[in-house]
């Protein structure tokens, strides 16, 4: 399992070719990429910034990932969760799962964003023309969380 | 006892970090954070929905009527918006 808290951009091309390498044996890669979108609503977004607890961030996303391959079949887990200062268009999050059939992969990847939505230590602060604000959590999200259960 | 605030918390009391001493029979989190709120507005305002906001003890998240002791290093934030 790789679990990388970073401020750094990753490559989703190197991220897989790292899980897969030489291998033969994986039916399925998914992955999903989270992404800093510029609009909210009605406002434009310039800027978002992400902070984050350093002490259990990488911790959280290590219980989340390992919670996911107690429940599926997994060959091969990346976490990635960028903070920082971050623009339209950049990559926040990556997830990748690898595993021999695609229900497995398809579903721990879900499994593991509804869960690091609501349980991984990360803030986010939106830029806009109608001034600087936090990110309002959804309750929408504890929802999706719940349906794992 | 280290305390550490984050994100709209932290902006609203306006330090990532503070230093008590842990008021005699307060011993549980619910109770510190009885205790925080009556320091002054900034507290009031950055506990205003108190309801949703979520304690780390030494690391790790805990409920309301966790037991708490002065070496421990509390974490006050709002609600996660990661992803």
């Amino acid at each position: 399992m790789r679990i990388s808290v970073q401020a750094q951009d990753f490559e989703i091309t190197d991220e897989i070719n790292m899980l897969k390498g030489t291998r033969t044996d994986l039916g399925a890669i998914a992955t999903f990429t989270g992404l800093v979108r510029d609009i909210h609503g009605e406002n434009k977004i310039s800027k978002m910034t992400l902070e984050h607890f350093p002490a259990m961030a990488v911790k959280e996303l290590t219980k989340i990932g390992a919670q996911a391959k107690k429940r599926w079949p997994l060959e091969g887990l990346t976490i990635i969760h960028r903070y920082g200062e971050l623009y339209p268009g950049d990559q926040i999050v990556l997830v990748i799962t690898t595993s021999h059939h695609r229900e497995a992969a398809f579903e721990a990847a879900q499994f593991i964003m509804d869960w690091l939505k609501t349980d991984a230590p990360f803030w986010k602060k939106e830029e806009t023309e109608n001034g600087t604000q936090w990110v309002a959590a959804k309750s929408d999200d504890d929802r999706k969380k719940d349906r794992w259960k | 006892m280290k305390i550490f605030y984050f994100a709209l918390i932290r902006e609203h009391i306006g330090t990532s970090s503070e230093t008590i001493d842990l008021p005699a029979g307060i011993d549980t989190v619910e109770a510190l954070l009885t205790n925080l709120e009556s320091k002054g507005y900034k507290y009031k305002a950055a506990f205003a929905q108190r309801d949703l906001i979520r304690v780390a003890v030494n690391n790790e998240y805990v409920g309301r009527d966790h037991k708490i002791s002065a070496g421990d290093e509390i974490a006050i934030f709002p609600p996660m918006t990661g992803g």
